[in-house]
């Protein structure tokens, strides 16, 4: 950047401030979304614990005793309860149903393959809403509907694709004449998946899996579609809460957000040191690019 | 078959099959597949097919009808674009110069982390977070007046502003993260090829960058827009959803849970599928106009 020190031109010179300008302008920008970012998650914390906070900078001072009424009043403890089952029963189920398709997408040309790869790129491309009140209505008439089973089933719906299309390029780059190799020393069809395949795609399934965990605690729409009163999950359950704000005091409701918060980051946090950040948005879209 | 096996019954059938790329490890497509058309297309075709059945029975086409002829129903469309296509380009056009920035960063991932949050934590609790801090009492209103920016508090919730930035707090670093996978995806090296030929940044991005970049743009615009058309809690939560921000998907929900007219509430949502499609193949369809090849450039 000092390099035009000694040059006598004027042009170079204001067009290197205006070039700082502008770097400055974008580092700005930046700066004012992290800040507000920032500004809005610290709001919920402070509000969580401020025994009193009305017209001031801060509350006037601090407690804990929010998280145990909300604790109460919102039913945690069977709230997420349910959580946890229906995350994991759609983690389970879409690594069932995930991970063979992709290695057969991966490892074979078949007549109509294009055709299913549409079929498992339209759900993740078309929005929950969109596809979710016909399924809710399909759930509903089936008797699945307001059961955690129709919950489960509905989140399926993105997940088994997304672990898919995640799992098709982790597949493709391993070298198929390692399990060429397996079958000529031998091993069966079962031997072949447990000590070939199965350790070299378990990194890959590991990030997959972590990233539909995250993501399925998040889900909003279609398990509120689709969820009763008792199988509300903990993002739903929050939702119920701000919309009948005025019922609860703030703070409570700012407790369960927090909780909300505190369970979606421990496993995005456990999901980052497996996944590139990017990866949560970008991987099942890259498909589609070309 | 069987007058297929006759013909040529020196090679098996089994032999053949996995000729064509039909062996057992094929099958072990079927399962997902079938879990997606009984979870995804059945219930769509069901509720297409629901859609042409009224609840009243009278005519076949009688939710749309009653979709465009009422204003509740059909200013719905209006609404939700007059919120999404915005949102959508302002978070796109913010994001094309912050990605060229961050491109050149080496340790992106505080950066990317951080982004990463407001998506994980999702609409609902981004919405509920900004209800306190977007408030008359909020932070943002009490630096904006410590600072003499303004007068008296911003109206930001409860209104079209409210979803406006919810939105965006969502949907930046969704369109940023895309776009950046995209422009690290440009190979450097044509932009050093032409600064050796002695293209000025500006010109660079206009005559190297853009052209490459259109495609990812317009697939980047496309996917952040079908997610700010199907807005949903957070413009119950932060907006008005009796005026202003009564966006179709709110018109689909009502329709199905508060009225129970399921077959309504489908045909809102095959509206909604169809608005999403439009809009989308209007932009890629305008994607072929550009330049189309590959970004990684040097020798094959």
């Amino acid at each position: 950047m000092t390099a035009i020190e000694g040059s006598a031109d004027t042009s170079k010179v204001a067009s290197s401030l205006a070039h700082r300008l502008w770097v400055t302008a974008v580092w700005t920008l930046v700066g004012l979304f992290i800040v507000n970012l920032i500004g809005m998650i610290a709001t919920v914390i402070t509000s969580s614990f401020a025994s009193r906070w009305l017209q001031a900078w801060l509350p006037s001072g601090f407690t804990t005793k929010w998280y145990f009424s909300a604790w109460n009043e919102f039913q945690l403890d069977d709230v997420l309860l349910v959580t946890f089952q229906v995350v994991f029963a759609v983690v389970l189920l879409s690594g069932l149903f995930g991970v063979p398709a992709a290695y057969a997408m991966a490892r074979r040309e078949f007549p109509g393959k294009k055709f299913v790869m549409l079929l498992f790129l339209l759900p993740m491309l078309v929005p929950p809403i969109t596809y979710g009140i016909p399924l809710a209505t399909v759930l509903y008439k089936s008797g699945l509907g307001g059961t955690m089973a129709g919950v489960i089933l509905a989140n399926l719906v993105p997940t088994v694709p997304f672990v898919i299309l995640i799992m098709i390029p982790f597949i493709e780059q391993i070298d198929p004449k390692i399990e060429a190799a397996a079958r000529v020393f031998g091993a069966g069809t079962f031997r072949l998946f447990t000590m070939i395949l199965l350790p070299l795609l378990l990194p890959g399934m590991l990030a997959a899996l972590l990233l539909v965990l995250v993501r399925t605690i998040a889900m909003f729409e279609l398990t509120f579609l689709v969820a009763g009163p008792t199988s509300q999950t903990l993002v739903v359950a929050l939702y119920y809460a701000v919309f009948a704000a005025g019922v609860r005091a703030v703070q409570s409701i700012d407790a369960m957000a927090v909780i909300y918060m505190a369970v979606t980051v421990i496993w995005l946090v456990i999901a980052l040191r497996y996944v590139n950040p990017a990866q949560i948005v970008t991987r099942g879209n890259q498909a589609t690019a070309h | 078959m069987t007058a297929a096996s006759t013909r040529d019954d020196r090679i098996p059938l089994r032999m053949r099959l996995s000729a064509r790329g039909l062996d057992a490890v094929t099958l072990l497509v079927l399962p997902a597949v079938g879990l997606m058309v009984g979870l995804f297309v059945y219930p769509f075709l069901y509720g297409f097919w629901l859609s042409f059945h009224p609840k009243d029975g009278l005519s076949v086409v009688g939710n749309y009808l009653r979709f465009f002829s009422e204003p509740r129903l059909y200013e719905t469309i209006a609404k939700t674009l007059w919120i999404a296509l915005p949102v959508t380009a302002i978070n796109l056009l913010a994001a094309i110069p912050v990605a060229f920035r961050v491109r050149l960063m080496r340790r992106q991932r505080l950066l990317t982390t951080l982004l990463v949050l407001p998506i994980t934590l999702g609409t609902v609790l981004v919405a509920e977070g900004l209800l306190n801090y977007l408030g008359p009492q909020g932070w943002l209103n009490r630096t904006l007046l410590l600072f003499g920016l303004i007068s008296s508090p911003v109206k930001l919730v409860h209104n079209y502003w409210g979803v406006f930035l919810s939105l965006v707090i969502t949907g930046f670093p969704f369109t940023f993260l895309l776009t950046l996978s995209y422009v690290t995806g440009i190979d450097p090296t044509l932009e050093r090829a032409a600064a050796t030929l002695g293209a000025r940044a500006a010109s660079r991005f206009r005559h190297i960058f853009l052209p490459l970049l259109i495609p990812g743009l317009a697939i980047t615009f496309c996917l952040s827009f079908v997610q700010a058309f199907s807005v949903f809690p957070s413009a119950i939560l932060l907006g008005a959803p009796a005026g202003p921000t009564r966006v179709i998907s709110i018109a689909a929900y009502e329709a199905a849970f508060e009225e129970y007219d399921y077959s309504l509430a489908s045909a809102i949502a095959m509206i909604m599928a169809a608005v999403q499609l439009a809009i989308v193949g209007l932009i890629l369809a305008s994607r072929g106009l550009f330049y189309r090849g590959p970004a990684s450039g040097g020798k094959g």
